[in-house]
């Protein structure tokens, strides 16, 4: 017979499957959203630095262009690699919004990263250096304390009880 | 008029000069004459600015008498432009918005110069130190970006007229507050450098440095917002932030300056962390240089950069001259930074900065990066990437989540230790109400309209926008505790009511509960920024009594005419707005096409409300018909942001008022040690 915790933990572990089932098929293979999607990956070719579907730049002759070939591409059933390869081929690497995951482009998506692993074995180098400094404690009982030291003592205190 | 302009210009070079030389030798110099020759070159810094004002206030002359034979008003300028967009002409090109920085800056060194007596030793370094950062903006405009160059050849009728992005109200304000932050980071950089030249005994010099840092963080801040309003109000794409290399350009300054702002305490209060705070006051007056630099130089391409030019390898050889001279000093004078304290615990307020620090910094450097990186790429691979909003989005979301996280956290945190009672009392309660939000956003109907109703498995933006209020949330209800927990402790001491008490505490400790009213404020724009992930848009073509429907709102256009005045000739449409069959409003989406310079500009019209803002683009005319094509916006919360903004202004403000003298209880007492491992 099974202990209850072990029935516990399987029906986690389902509910677990069941919502990671979800979040997967959910929203999955509507159009609308993959159009939305894809265009905000895509640059307007016009110069104007907007992403595709947010160019408003006043006559500009390539965004209604490029939101046509986006719209045919995902009529035909082009894989999203497919659709954005092609645009690739057309308008040059420039028209990706953002780097790809390949070659040299991946360093800028690495770099932060690594930037936050240093960051972290820094801060942690720092930490173990402060909390390795000895403590100063006097080597008698504590003496009653008055006038200038008790006021120094009550600096210290305000200084850090205050933000 | 263009003479007096140009000596002016050079007679503040020759000043700026004297102050920083004179003031050198009187700092190194031990006899009785070197104080008479300081005071000298204070005075001449002084004289600096009265002579770069005279200088601006010829070119703004020059703008609104037409006086076409400088070539920067030629080029910035026409006879129709309005009064205050001929103001503004100061800063609307290369040359003339050098001179204004020049300008702020010798009027910031006018303030610390007449405010000497607080600490004259200190006040003489930060003096020369500006001085030569003077020197070096007053080079650029006397030999490479003159703005009193004149036209060659027969004078022109009129001028090319003033970029239509830039005629906004907004555009008027903007750039000042800007460049106020930019410019205003040389004195707290002054006053670091010039404490660790002469080792600064003691830490009165860092009360003075956050003082200045946070007035000019204040309008670094507003600058950076009031930008992101015009953005969303002119540019016409229905967003305030586009991740353009101008836009990162300000806000790295303004990560670094809230790192230095946070780490800063723990020198004033601990003694930690001095080599830190030192080099992230260089590092936050570098990216204000090197932010100048990257918007003038033409490294990077953006709609906001000034026209492309040599002035770049000027940048250049001043940031390296920086660089070297920081690096000296630090050198030479490093054993003057150590810290004097040792962390006792992780669950500790100063650890609380520790990742604070790290996390601005990380998003400082993400943003640098992704700015720098098409340049780094075209250099090794031969063509320029684009990095653009779904790099920076996909990176600096989850660490700004982190950050609120931590703005909930620290605050709280006690100095030294916070036990585990400590934590729980703190804690538990804002948590519970922050997942009732949570759940609350869950389990309401969408037709109540985003935020509503949200469906955070549905897609990774919905998932962030939700934890970003939930985060928020608990931000708000810890800081909103505090004051509550205080105020009480005041009420049953006074008498006073709940909000009488609350306002005392804070005015007991303005720094900490400005703080406070500040993190608030964060929190609301977050809120803001998390409806963007259920914005919505519609385009079509309207003719007269079409209607488009766009969330609970229907647009119907009534009319749509043309209008024309000596400045621009314009296109609108009349659009009534109905919201559960009721009209609401009506709103004039127009497009201008401005004379002078040949240029069109769309004029946004929004109806805004706390729940979201119905946001109308008069995109342009259908040529065979005849008819205007207009883009409808729907953007939940937007107007969250400007509300924040305004609540981080009240509190960097409240944060600058001198505290209530605290109250002094005349007590004997006996100071007992504190135990190894005690709570807080």
């Amino acid at each position: 017979m099974k202990s209850p915790s072990t029935v516990t933990a399987k029906r986690v572990l389902q509910m677990g499957f069941l919502f990671v089932a979800m979040v997967t098929l959910l929203g999955a293979g509507e159009q609308s959203s993959r159009f939305d999607e894809l265009g905000h990956r895509l640059m307007c070719a016009c110069g104007c630095n907007q992403i595709l579907l947010e160019c408003n730049h006043v006559g500009c002759s390539y965004s209604d262009r490029m939101r046509g070939e986006l719209m045919a591409a995902l009529d035909r059933g082009d894989s999203d690699d497919l659709v954005l390869q092609a645009f690739v081929q057309k308008y040059g690497p420039t028209v990706l919004a953002a780097p790809t995951k390949t070659g040299f482009n991946r360093i800028a998506w690495v770099m932060p990263y690594l930037a936050l692993l240093a960051g972290l074995i820094g801060v942690g180098y720092v930490v173990r250096i402060w909390r390795s400094r000895p403590l100063i404690r006097p080597a008698d009982a504590p003496a009653p304390v008055h006038g200038a030291e008790l006021e120094h003592f009550r600096d210290v205190a305000r200084k850090e009880t205050e933000l | 008029m263009a003479q007096i302009g140009s000596f002016a210009l050079l007679f503040a070079l020759a000043l700026s000069g004297y102050s920083f030389l004179a003031g050198i030798v009187a700092l190194v110099r031990k006899d009785e004459g070197a104080e008479r020759l300081g005071e000298t070159a204070r005075r001449a810094g002084i004289a600096t600015f009265a002579v770069v004002f005279l200088a601006a206030v010829v070119l703004v002359i020059a703008a609104f008498e037409n006086d076409f034979s400088v070539a920067y008003i030629f080029h910035h300028s026409n006879r129709d432009l309005p009064g205050p967009y001929k103001f503004a002409t100061l800063w609307s090109g290369q040359e003339g918005s050098l001179l204004f920085w020049a300008l702020l800056l010798s009027a910031y060194g006018l303030v610390l110069r007449v405010r000497h007596r607080t600490d004259p030793r200190l006040f003489a370094y930060a003096s020369v130190i500006i001085a030569a950062v003077q020197v070096f903006f007053l080079l650029l405009v006397n030999f490479s970006a003159h703005p009193f160059a004149v036209m060659q050849g027969s004078l022109p009728e009129d001028g090319n007229g003033l970029n239509p992005l830039l005629q906004y109200p907004e555009m008027v304000i903007h750039p000042p507050m800007l460049y106020l932050g930019y410019v205003g980071f040389t004195v707290p950089f002054a006053f670091a450098l010039g404490a660790l030249a002469m080792k600064y005994p003691g830490e009165k010099w860092i009360h003075i440095t956050r003082r200045w840092t946070m007035v000019t963080w204040g309008f670094l801040t507003c600058g950076i917002f009031l930008g992101a309003h015009w953005a969303y109000s002119v540019l016409g794409w229905g967003g305030y932030w586009g991740w353009d290399p101008v836009e990162n350009a300000s806000l790295m300054p303004w990560l670094t300056g809230t790192a230095f702002l946070h780490s800063v305490m723990m020198q004033e209060k601990r003694g930690m962390l001095k080599t830190w705070n030192m080099w992230l006051i260089f590092a936050t007056f570098g990216l204000s240089i090197f932010g100048t630099f990257l918007t003038r130089s033409g490294v990077v391409s953006s709609v906001h950069a000034f026209a492309q030019s040599s002035i770049g390898d000027w940048f250049v050889g001043f940031l390296a001259l920086i660089l070297a001279v920081c690096v000296y000093f630090y050198v030479k004078n490093r054993s003057h930074l150590r810290s004097e304290h040792k962390l006792e615990s992780l669950a500790s307020r100063e650890s609380s900065f520790l990742f604070n620090n790290l996390l601005l910094l990380l998003a400082c450097f993400t943003v640098l990066w992704g700015t720098l990186f098409p340049v780094l790429s075209e250099w090794v691979q031969g063509n320029k990437v684009t990095v653009g909003p779904p790099f920076f989005n996909r990176v600096n979301i989850p660490v700004a989540l982190l950050l609120l996280l931590l703005t909930a956290l620290g605050p709280l945190l006690a100095w030294r230790r916070t036990s585990v009672q400590s934590i729980h009392r703190n804690f538990t309660w804002p948590t519970v109400a922050a997942l009732a939000v949570g759940l609350l956003l869950i389990i309401t109907p969408s037709s109540w309209g985003a935020p509503f109703g949200m469906r955070p498995w549905h897609d990774a933006s919905a998932f962030y926008s939700l934890v970003t209020i939930l985060l928020s949330a608990l931000v708000a209800f810890t800081v909103a505790m505090e004051f509550v927990r205080g105020g009480r402790v005041i009420s049953r001491h006074t008498g006073q009511g709940l909000l009488g008490s609350m306002i005392h505490l804070a005015h007991r400790n303005t720094r900490r509960y400005g703080g406070y009213i500040v993190h608030l404020g964060v929190v609301i724009v977050m809120i803001g920024l998390a409806g963007a992930a259920f914005n919505q848009d519609k385009e079509r073509e309207m003719g007269f009594g079409d209607s488009m429907s766009i969330g609970h709102y229907t647009l119907v256009c009534r009319s749509y005419t043309q209008d024309d005045n000596p400045n621009y000739s314009s296109e609108w449409a009349v659009m009534d707005v109905f919201r559960g069959g009721r009209q609401i409003g009506t709103l004039y989406p127009e497009r201008r096409f401005y004379k002078a310079s040949q240029q069109t500009s769309t004029i946004p019209r929004v109806r805004s409300t706390a729940q979201e803002d119905l946001y109308l683009v008069y995109e342009g005319q259908n040529q065979d018909t005849g008819r205007p094509i207009i883009k409808a916006h729907l953007n939940p919360l937007v107007g969250w942001i400007w509300i924040g903004v305004w609540v981080m202004i009240v509190g960097t403000i409240a944060a600058l008022i001198p505290n209530a003298v605290p109250l002094r209880v005349a007590a004997t007492a006996r100071v007992e040690p504190i135990p190894a491992g005690a709570g807080d």
